[in-house]
């Protein structure tokens, strides 16, 4: 449970988050992800990148569609597969995330290596 | 700025990043070594860190807690797996219970930290990975301790200029 922070950063519903990760911690899910981003690809074209069945693709771009990394749309008689930028993004959250943390931690680690005096014997000479 | 690059793979779940401090590295070093320096930096400032534990060697543990304004303390902990002094050190990071002993459901961070001379100073690298997905997911939740301060940082802005 997520009782130890008293706020709530990011408003994505759990199992949306969940259905997120799920979708992205596949290889293949991932590459027909990468390869979707313009829209261009039907489920059968995509299909005839892998070394597996139709329906095993078609599963993929499912379980990527539930997750809103992808949507698909009709064009005639085509499905095409796009996907969904702002899914990407979200996935993306957590590195920022961190990333913030360590720039802050570096910048105060060069505050503190200004701030110590040069001489090299100093450790633990500012204790309580 | 002292942070020269930050790279972000989406699919290995890895922040790297790397930082150029002009200082020897033995007193980079010391900033990771030292509890008390330890302590002055972990924590952004609206949550200063206060290191309870510190045993830089394999299989030792860090154990700190930093605290909010309102006085509230959250708890965390490292499990160290190498340590090469003054130039390497990895360990996990994780959150901690009310008693400071992990919480092993809660998201863990795998860090590794390179220290090198470079250009008479000291180039440090920083490798964090999620342990999984799941684990990533459960941080954009939640929001890091550092996250949040950022997000308290937004709403005082927000305030002030209302």
């Amino acid at each position: 449970m997520l009782t130890y922070n008293p706020m709530v950063v990011s408003a994505i519903p759990d199992d949306e988050v969940d259905d997120l990760f799920h979708a992205l911690a596949d290889a293949t899910r991932r590459d027909i992800v990468r390869r979707s981003v313009r829209g261009e690809l039907s489920v059968s074209r995509l299909a005839d990148a892998y070394p597996m069945s139709f329906a095993a693709v078609q599963k993929h771009v499912a379980v990527l569609e539930r997750a809103g990394l992808i949507t698909k749309v009709r064009r005639g008689r085509e499905q095409l597969v796009r996907t969904d930028p702002d899914a990407v993004r979200r996935a993306r959250q957590a590195l920022d995330q961190l990333e913030k943390a360590w720039r802050g931690r570096v910048n105060r680690m060069g505050d503190l290596l200004a701030e110590i005096p040069q001489t090299k014997t100093s450790a633990n000479g500012r204790k309580r | 700025m002292t942070v020269t690059s930050v790279d972000k793979d989406l699919d290995d779940l890895t922040l790297t990043l790397t930082a150029d401090f002009d200082a020897p590295i033995e007193r980079v070093w010391e900033l990771w070594a030292d509890p008390r320096k330890l302590e002055r930096w972990w924590g952004p400032p609206e949550y200063p860190a206060t290191v309870q534990e510190h045993e830089l060697a394999p299989g030792g543990a860090v154990r700190y807690f930093t605290t909010a304004s309102d006085g509230q303390r959250f708890p965390g902990w490292w499990r160290v797996t190498s340590v090469d002094p003054p130039t390497s050190l990895a360990f996990n990071d994780g959150f901690a219970g009310p008693d400071g002993t992990p919480v092993e459901d809660m998201p863990v961070t795998t860090v590794l930290v390179r220290l090198v001379e470079h250009v008479g100073g000291t180039r440090m690298t920083v490798r964090c990975t999620f342990g999984s997905r799941d684990e990533m997911d459960r941080l954009i939740e939640m929001g890091t301790v550092e996250g949040l301060t950022q997000a308290v940082g937004q709403m005082d802005a927000l305030l002030a200029s209302a």
